[in-house]
């Protein structure tokens, strides 16, 4: 075969049909017609086949969401979450007694409950430099495992298994923080958080091999990898490598200064995790969005057939997504241990892995997205302390909220008939009809 | 039964999908629909079968207001439809997917096996379409399955059956016979409503012949009088050339030399057996046959996406059987896949990134690992207007753009660069009339410009019309090549799996 520069598409001197002038004026309506009806169809939402699984269907409610809905999903998940916030209030539910007498007391109060608790919300998350440096480094860890999830997606990967890897992360990461001795801080915490992510990595790497090489669906392997390493965690704080000399309880020894993220106001708990975070989100979007891997991770996420046919891998592609993935968590799983907690104990992850679904859910698995959604529900969970501890109003009560947003996010009809906002038409499935129906 | 569109009218958001359409269906006749793709056929049709609403206009049946809300009530009113994708269940017997919906049931209410069969057997007898009623529908040829369809439609006494693109899936001579059935159908006094691109079919089938052209009527004529040009003419607008304008080719060198092509299917089945072909620098070679005789298998394997088993494929002199599919087409091999939906394009990326996305990370689009997108978009810019690809933009997605122009924009990648052999799939499949003619144009322009091309085509019309030499593809073996032109009565005869000398032969007179 003649050795061609593959890459230069260039003019090879052929004759070409003319291109451009039209052979007529009814070629160019017609021409005309064609450029309009195509912009049309570019202004449709996405829409499934009819054979799309369910993490298809997942991955079509996370990008497929519109801007409109997310901010519709999140005023009505803050309007249902009032009423739940108005009627855990003991006043509320004793002027509901009476309501028909006085209906104007249980307005009244419940208005009050629902100000002061949103008030503290809002407070707690923003209002002063102790709320905000709570809300920046509670985010740190929930923008990457919001990464963490994305970045699949865009590859056509649902990764369930953030948690897993945070653990991994953690664990690792933590080990090396309070085990490796006389390093300084610019050594010693590099070589904690590489370490943390390269654990991470590797757990994510198994689903991704498992995939690649097997088939097995990244959804199941990533969730037993996740019961794997909750259970590895209460077994390894009870190992000497991990305990406390001479205690029982199965936490970890302290880690190190010189592995600890540094913090920038004395006093408070906020570290430059979100800085490293944010630095982090950067460089996965250059990733995603600039450069040929990601090129050919979001061909594969939209099309592995095109892109193999393209002359893509798509094996290799799952592999490098779920590791990146992996990596990502386990570096979350760092700032955790290394920056919020000083230590590792169980249940140390609290669920974070979990919130990064949310948090690409909200962002609508943009790196900017998640970026934004990581501030937003670390900012939740900053001033749901505050408020809890204003108001009394239980911390669930953000959970509920979390919750409210998703569901909402996936149901986009239903906000859509809430608001009644315009619904696309749905073509898809009308035409699942078929005989006698 | 007679059936009357009035000013049926459907628009979708920006478009006028069917613009006041007035249509009489007599009883007993052949009724021919005509139009490019996208001209408002499938959404007619979708309209009568009641999957669609029409936001205007009337359908009447016997000279009866009627309306059809879904498919239940079109089945009621006696309408049956054969579409395009059929809608069966591989994994079910003929006779179960025939019976699906409206099972016998025996005592205790469970399937009765046996009246299904006696039932179906019964249809089958009457309407003389021969099929096993115990067979299961994935095990059949897609010619059979589509009977199946059809006697779906008969069981449910459609008194008028509209086929939508029946003949894309046959070899002429199973086309003929499916014409057979259509005149059995009308005898009965059934009208059909026939849907086809294929000129040619309606003059052989259709009483009359309704032109679609977007979303109009453009005429209602018949089709035994009207020549084919000016129905051409009608469907697309303006003059169209039916012929290819193709110069003698100025042959070279074997390109692509593959000696002894053995591919097995998971089942162990050789799907190509024991294949020999050469094509030269500078010529066509057309490949017919009725799909699934190992054409699909052939292609994947000569270009890199599927293994062999056997034998041996070079590229210029070179070995590729053991490259990667990227190793390939780097080193100058074009391929059209066959399913543009499927393999050829991204439907989410823009035009841009398309018409890249087999130079995704070689330079000038990559420096290193960064994609520069000042390079893609004028690349972009430079081919939509070279190749005429019809799109609001380069950034737009390839998936809003029409099949033809989606077809231009595979087209145009896999040329716009050179190579030493081009293998396309189907080229044309699914495309109107309009971007055939202009993408067999390209593929002639390539010939002459040396490289080898091998396209591989279900179109007879196209396999001829394109072809420097003829081969047909039956059961996983090459018949041929011959050097064109053959007679199409020859290639079809030989399709259907006669002999060559004996296929010329009748093909001659």
């Amino acid at each position: 075969m003649s050795e061609h520069e593959p890459e230069a598409p260039r003019d090879d001197g052929v004759e070409r049909p003319p291109p451009g002038p039209l052979k007529s004026s009814v070629e160019q309506e017609r021409a005309a017609a064609e450029i309009a009806a195509a912009a049309e169809r570019e202004a449709e939402t996405k829409t499934l086949d009819l054979g799309a699984g369910l993490s298809d269907r997942l991955i079509v409610a996370i990008t497929g969401t519109s801007l409109r809905v997310t901010v519709l999903a999140l005023v009505l998940a803050f309007a249902i979450g009032g009423v739940f916030l108005a009627l855990s209030e003991e006043a509320v539910r004793e002027a509901l007694g009476y309501f028909t007498s006085r209906p104007s007391d249980t307005f009244v109060l419940a208005w009050e409950q629902i100000r002061a608790s949103y008030a503290a919300l809002v407070g707690g998350a923003l209002g002063s430099p102790r709320a905000l440096t709570e809300t920046l480094v509670l985010a740190g860890p929930l923008i990457l495992t919001g990464l963490a999830v994305a970045v699949p997606l865009r590859a056509g990967l649902l990764n369930i298994g953030g948690e897993g890897q945070v653990i991994a992360g953690g664990l690792v990461g933590g080990w090396v923080g309070f085990s490796v001795t006389g390093l300084p801080l610019v050594l010693h915490l590099p070589l904690a958080l590489l370490c943390g992510m390269l654990a991470g990595a590797a757990v994510g790497w198994v689903p991704g091999v498992l995939k690649a090489r097997t088939g097995a669906h990244e959804v199941i392997s990533t969730i037993m990898l996740n019961n794997i390493f909750v259970a590895i965690t209460f077994w390894v704080l009870t190992t000497t490598a991990f305990q406390v000399p001479g205690r029982a309880d199965p936490i970890s020894q302290s880690i190190l200064p010189s592995a600890r993220l540094p913090r920038y106001i004395e006093g408070l708990r906020g570290d430059i995790g979100i800085l490293l975070a944010l630095l982090i989100a950067a460089g996965i979007f250059w990733l995603m969005e600039r450069s040929t891997r990601g090129f050919e991770l979001n061909a594969v996420g939209s099309n592995a057939s095109a892109a193999r046919a393209a002359g893509m891998d798509p094996s290799n592609s799952t592999i490098f997504a779920l590791t990146t993935a992996g990596a990502l968590a386990g570096v979350a799983g760092c700032l955790i241990i290394l920056g919020i907690d000083g230590r590792i104990s169980p249940g140390f992850s609290s669920g974070i892995g979990f919130d990064g679904i949310t948090v690409a859910l909200l962002g609508r698995g943009g790196i900017g997205g998640s970026v934004a959604a990581g501030l937003l529900l670390g900012g939740l969970k900053a001033g749901g302390r505050s408020m809890q501890g204003a108001t009394q109003t239980s911390l669930d009560l953000v959970v509920v909220i979390q919750a409210l947003i998703i569901i909402f996010i996936a149901a986009p009809k239903l906000v859509q008939a809430i608001f009644r906002v315009k619904v696309t038409d749905d073509r898809t499935t009308q035409i699942s009809k078929g005989w006698g129906a | 039964m007679k059936l009357e569109l009035r000013g049926i009218t459907k628009r979708f958001p920006g478009v006028v999908a069917n613009d006041r359409i007035d249509l009489v269906i007599e009883p007993g006749k052949v009724h021919g629909l005509l139009g490019e793709n996208g001209a408002g056929k499938s959404t007619l049709m979708n309209i009568l079968y009641g999957l669609y609403g029409a936001d205007e206009g009337q359908i009447l049946i016997d000279d009866q207001p009627v309306e059809l809300r879904d498919p239940g009530d079109a089945i009621a009113a006696g309408i049956g439809m054969v579409h395009q994708h059929f809608m069966l269940v591989p994994v079910f017997t003929v006779a179960e997917n025939i019976l699906l919906g409206a099972e016998p049931l025996d005592r205790f209410r469970r399937f009765d096996r046996n009246e299904a069969r006696r039932l179906v057997t019964e249809l089958i007898e009457r309407y003389d379409l021969p099929l096993d009623p115990d067979a299961l529908v994935e095990d059949l040829p897609v010619g059979l399955q589509q009977r199946v369809e059809i006697l779906k439609a008969l069981y449910r006494d459609a008194k008028l059956l509209i086929l939508d693109e029946p003949t894309a899936v046959l070899t002429p001579q199973q086309a003929d016979g499916l014409f057979a059935s259509i005149r059995g159908f009308t005898e009965q006094g059934r009208s059909v409503v026939f849907i086809s691109h294929k000129l040619r079919e309606h003059r052989a089938i259709a009483d009359s012949v309704s032109i679609l052209r977007r979303g109009k009527n453009v005429g209602t004529l018949d089709p035994r009088t009207t020549d084919e040009q000016e129905m051409a003419n009608l469907m697309v607008g303006r003059p169209v050339s039916l012929v290819i304008d193709r110069p003698q080719p100025t042959v070279g060198e074997v390109v692509l030399d593959v000696r002894g092509l053995t591919v097995t299917d998971p089942t162990g089945v050789r799907v190509v057996d024991g294949l020999d072909l050469q094509v030269r620098r500078g010529e066509i070679l057309a490949i017919a046959g009725v799909e699934g005789n190992g054409q699909t298998p052939l292609v994947r394997a000569l270009t890199g996406l599927q293994g062999i088993t056997s034998g041996s494929v070079s590229v210029e002199g070179r070995d590729v059987t053991e490259l990667t599919r990227k190793e390939i087409l780097r080193g100058g091999v074009g391929h059209i896949p066959e399913d543009r939906g499927a393999e050829g394009l991204v439907a989410d990326f823009t035009v841009a990134e398309n018409l890249v996305l087999n130079l995704w990370d070689a330079v000038p689009f990559a420096k290193g690992r960064s994609i520069q997108f000042a390079e893609v978009q004028a690349h972009a810019e430079r081919v939509v207007e070279a190749y005429d690809v019809r799109t609001p933009g380069t950034t737009t997605p390839a998936g809003s753009l029409s099949g033809g122009n989606q077809q231009k924009l595979v087209v145009a990648r896999e040329i716009d660069r050179e190579i030493d052999l081009l293998v396309a799939s189907q080229p044309t499949r699914g495309v109107d009339v309009g971007s055939i003619e202009y993408i067999h144009e390209q593929l002639v322009v390539k010939r002459d410009a040396g490289t080898a091309v091998l396209i591989v085509s279900s179109e007879l019309d196209e396999v001829l019309a394109l072809g420097d030499r003829v081969a047909v593809m039956f059961r996983g073996k090459l018949v041929g090549p011959f050097p064109s032109p053959v007679s199409k009565e020859a290639v079809g005869l030989m399709m259907a799996g006669v002999d060559p000398a004996e296929a010329l032969q009748r093909g001659d007179t």
